[in-house]
């Protein structure tokens, strides 16, 4: 019997579900479905305690970092290793490659693009969406927004000078009910990004702009997080990200009179 | 990769329990990545990186050595540094603390290495479901039920060991 007792088979087949539940992967209404269920089922009441207590007991462990001894030697062994993991894509290119110089010398050239895309990996899109919305949100505390309060965008465009390596366009759109509030310096995509702060009705509206590399070009595209909207579009070799939580058709308008303005 | 170079080296620490061993596999690991890295088409590198990780921790023998292996969490018994200047100012508190703390390492650590995966995926690197059936290979129903069971386990010993 006590090896019943052991035994943690769920009595009750929606336990799975509360853990689901519990980890964030049930949708709303999936989770309003399980709330009807749970509320008068007390196996799965008490599962939901021990997820919770269980939790309480793993996350009050500190993450540890790798210790920098053991980052410095792997950083050493992927030195030494490049040089070989380059060479490998060069045997397969040879094969079809009629002109056998520039097919090393392509095959070579992919190989290092890709040993450097490897080491500084930029974030994937989702996380660079993340990114940029983490950031406005944090950006909208009391005191971070501006770094230069200005709705002058003759003003706005020179304080970049100099704080960031290229010189972002800047706009006014007050006549069309986006007015410019100022501009800050940020940090996105491993690199110093300009974010200029407009102004619609209530709403902040963050334009990140950045010179785009060529890991930009696959990235899309519009799409809404926690209630933030997001929007993405390259232009003139620069990255742009609006983010806000203006409604979608507000933003789009945003975008528009931006691609269209001068 | 790198950025994801923690998330790789805790997973091998969890699954080598030794930290030699798990550097024997990050560094084999970062390797094979760097190698395949100009092939990968997928959406997710964590979770590939964590899938080679784990490979590469599956076929070193090490990971079967169990017994002569030290778990991480009883290596000293002197708390470590990041623990003791965790927030605490009462020094007795933080002895409890990491006393506590190396209790529930050690409990993880017993697990069998399939539960012990799963749930350091999800508690520690915060993987969804899908990341965790991508870097292990399982379908997500198997997931789900090994991180139930693994929750079961370790609330159980944890509760056995008067562990809040």
């Amino acid at each position: 019997m006590s090896e019943r007792r052991q035994d943690p088979a769920p009595a009750c087949d929606k336990v799975l579900l509360v853990q689901a539940e519990f980890d964030g992967e049930l949708d709303a209404a999936q989770a309003a479905a399980l709330e009807a269920h749970r509320a008068g089922c007390p196996i799965c009441q008490a599962a939901q305690a021990e997820l919770l207590r269980t939790r309480a007991l793993l996350r009050a462990e500190p993450y540890e970092p790798t210790p920098d001894d053991v980052r410095a030697r792997v950083m050493a062994r992927l030195r030494q290793a490049q040089p070989q993991a380059a060479a490998a894509p060069r045997l397969t290119r040879r094969g079809w490659s009629r002109l056998w110089g520039s097919g090393i010398g392509f095959g070579l050239g992919a190989a290092c693009a890709a040993a450097i895309a490897f080491l500084v990996v930029l974030p994937q899109r989702n996380d660079l969406v993340d990114a940029v919305v983490a950031d406005h949100i944090r950006a909208l505390q009391p005191g971070h927004l501006e770094d230069v309060v200005s709705t002058d965008q003759h003003t706005v465009k020179p304080w970049f000078d100099g704080r960031i390596d290229f010189a972002p366009p800047v706009k006014d759109f007050a006549a069309e009910g986006f007015p410019l509030k100022g501009g800050r310096l940020d940090y996105l995509d491993n690199r110093p990004v300009a974010a200029l702060v407009y102004q619609r009705d209530k709403h902040i509206i963050d334009l990140y702009v950045w010179p785009a590399g060529d890991a930009s070009a696959h990235l899309a595209s519009d799409t809404a997080i926690q209630g933030y909207n997001v929007a993405h579009w390259t232009a003139d070799g620069m990255n742009f990200w609006a983010v806000s939580d203006v409604e979608r058709g507000q933003l789009d308008d945003f975008v528009a009179l931006w691609k269209k303005a001068p | 990769m790198l950025p994801h170079l923690d998330a790789a080296f805790n997973l091998a620490r969890w699954l080598m329990r030794d930290p030699e061993a798990a550097e024997d596999v990050l560094q084999e690991a970062m390797v094979r990545a760097l190698t395949y890295f100009a092939g990968f088409k997928g959406v997710n590198p964590r979770a590939w990186l964590l899938q080679i990780v784990r490979n590469t921790a599956y076929g070193s023998l090490a990971l079967n050595r169990g017994v002569e292996t030290v778990p991480i969490a009883t290596e000293s018994d002197e708390p470590v540094a990041a623990e003791l200047v965790s927030g605490d100012d009462d020094p007795e508190v933080a002895l409890l603390r990491s006393r506590e703390s190396r209790q529930v390492r050690a409990l993880i650590a017993a697990l069998p290495v399939e539960l012990r995966e799963t749930l350091v995926l999800r508690e520690f690197e915060e993987f969804s479901y899908k990341e965790i059936a991508e870097a292990t290979q399982t379908p997500i129903g198997t997931v789900m039920s090994r991180l139930w069971r693994a929750r079961q386990l370790l609330a159980q010993a944890a509760a056995a060991e008067g562990l809040p």
